[in-house]
């Protein structure tokens, strides 16, 4: 009684130390040998193979739950390396093989071949080609296409040359103003191409007389002679190519511009994927065009600046279509004097192709 | 020098979002764009599990690869950050980042994307001014050598954040404590064959 009176405190320490230690030493050998297969019984289950499938494919399914609001993304892009190795390993570097090789090839052509001159001297007469508001579009389209050419390589292979070259200060603004301008002239290109093929469709049905201009080369190298109406086989080529992968790169560019739609990731990489190999193609294509609407071939280009083309250049790269309009030609003074306004809306027999 | 991870034991992540909450906070990020969220398997089935994800700091990592601007650099400590006056939004780490993380305020004309913002491991980015950086990039909690907020404030010690070495060893230990037959949580059946956490612990 006496004990316990004086020292209560120490009598409870005491009890208390006894329990912890009887505690411990009943406890610890208990943790030390925890049943694994019950810790793991007891653990997540272990998602099944079919969440991973699920995961993996990209959708979610009704389980799926992201904290995220208006998430649709799931666990895992699965999707994405492929992207990345799409777009670094392939469309890079083959595009620039692409743009680079046609680039090589017309320097080689120009070197060897040269320009195509006209095959007699100018007749002086002149026959209408481009009406003004054919050409108005054709250049609209022309330096919106140029622009968004130099911009998307700019998006694609800039980084390995202007940012080591002018710094990050400049490189800041100049892939800024690309990515700008690349999609803000889009959408304008898009419609102002679409309109220009609709205009210039009916020139451009393929007709018989253009196999015979593929199996001779188009005439570009010596001295052949091969038929064409206003457009020859190389021209229609051109136009359906606009027409149809011209339009998906348009399509594909409109999913890439607008992410307000909803359209998901993987639609995008696609997207991406689509809109970088058909532009890049087209890009190489258009060198092509470009080459031979200058400098590759005599008169061709004051067709498209002034409207009018000469005699002796219809009759040399578009027989048919000289054949049938021979006698519509207007003399250079005339037109010089304003005789003829400056290329009339219609230009004569659209009937040939 | 320490290559910086993060990783979520799944076996203990509650789906709390408190690092979500954390981060929101620690960074003060824009309206709409959250750096760090939960993601829930198999909700409600007895499978169900969840993981705190964000950015992962990847060794190879795409968003770097395929950036038009090349806007990425990894610091010494291996954390992937981004320079946003360099940033146009095109959302090209976006479709390559395995994890979501890249994300962009929509508040532009057309849905155009505004400059991408991320999770910085709380490392901050490029700035002139301890301000700026506040200001563009969240805090920067790793130059007061200290660890993500996400991570510190995980109630259950989930998600754990700091040098991978450390780290691994940490959920090893876990994995050897429990004696999860695979491991951790893929449900594979060769892990369960192997057993190689179950003869673990019997090692002790």
């Amino acid at each position: 009684m006496f004990v316990s009176h004086a020292w209560p405190g120490l009598w409870r320490m005491a009890a208390l130390a006894l329990v912890l230690l009887v505690g411990l030493g009943v406890t610890q050998p208990a943790l030390a040998q925890a049943d694994p297969d019950r810790e793991a019984a007891t653990a997540v289950g272990g998602v099944s193979p079919e969440t991973w499938r699920q995961v993996r494919s990209g959708e979610t399914g009704p389980n799926f739950r992201d904290s995220r609001a208006e998430s649709t993304y799931n666990l895992v892009n699965a999707s994405g390396e492929t992207w990345r190795q799409l777009r670094n390993r392939w469309v890079s570097p083959f595009g620039l093989i692409a743009i680079g090789g046609m680039l090589v090839v017309i320097a080689l052509f120009y070197v060897i071949v040269g320009r195509k001159d006209l095959s007699a001297p100018r007749t002086g007469r002149k026959l209408l080609r481009w009406p003004l508001v054919v050409r108005a579009i054709h250049w609209t389209v022309a330096t919106l296409f140029i622009v968004l050419a130099l911009t998307g390589l700019n998006l694609l292979y800039g980084k390995f040359v202007f940012r080591p070259l002018f710094g990050d200060a400049v490189w800041a603004g100049m892939i800024s103003a690309s990515k700008v301008a690349h999609n803000y002239l889009g959408p304008l290109f898009g419609i102002l191409l679409i309109v220009l093929l609709a205009r210039v469709l009916k020139h451009n049905w393929p007709k018989k007389h253009d196999l015979e201009w593929f199996k001779k080369g188009g005439g570009m190298v010596g001295k052949a002679h091969v038929d064409a109406g206003f457009a020859n086989g190389g021209e229609k080529v051109w136009f359906w190519l606009l027409a149809t992968v011209g339009i998906v790169v348009i399509a594909s560019g409109f999913v890439l511009d607008f992410p307000n739609y909803g359209q998901g990731r993987d639609t995008m990489q696609w997207a991406n994927i689509i809109h970088a190999v058909g532009a890049l193609g087209l890009t190489a294509v258009a060198l092509g065009h470009i080459y031979i609407g200058t400098i590759g071939s005599e008169g061709s280009l004051e067709g498209m600046a002034t409207g009018y083309v000469d005699e002796t250049w219809a009759r040399d790269h578009h027989n048919l279509w000289y054949e049938e309009v021979k006698d519509q030609a207007i003399p250079e003074e005339r037109l010089a004097a304003g005789g003829q306004p400056s290329g009339g809306s219609e230009e004569p027999t659209p009937r040939s192709g | 020098m320490a290559q910086m991870k993060f990783m979520c034991d799944a076996e203990r992540c509650i789906e709390c979002n408190g690092c979500v909450t954390a981060c929101k906070n620690a960074n003060e990020v824009e309206w709409g764009i959250q750096r760090r969220r939960v993601v829930t398997l198999d909700d409600g089935e007895p499978t169900e599990v969840s993981i705190s994800v964000a950015c992962m700091h990847c060794d190879d990592a795409p968003c770097m690869a395929v950036c038009p601007t090349d806007c990425f650099y990894k610091t010494d400590d291996g954390i992937v950050l981004h320079d946003k006056d360099l940033c146009i939004g095109c959302g090209y780490c976006l479709y390559a980042c395995p994890f979501g993380a890249p994300q962009f305020p929509q508040q532009n004309a057309f849905g155009e994307r505004g400059k991408m913002d991320k999770c910085t491991f709380c490392a901050g980015g490029p700035a002139e001014t301890r301000e700026e950086e506040y200001q563009k990039y969240g805090a920067n909690r790793i130059s007061e050598g200290k660890l993500p907020l996400c991570a510190e404030m995980c109630s259950t010690k989930a998600l754990l954040a700091g040098d991978a070495q450390t780290v691994a060893d940490i959920f090893r230990q876990r994995v050897v404590q429990r004696g999860h037959p695979d491991g951790a949580w893929s449900g594979n059946p060769r892990a369960d064959a192997d057993n190689l956490a179950y003869d673990a612990t019997h090692q002790g």
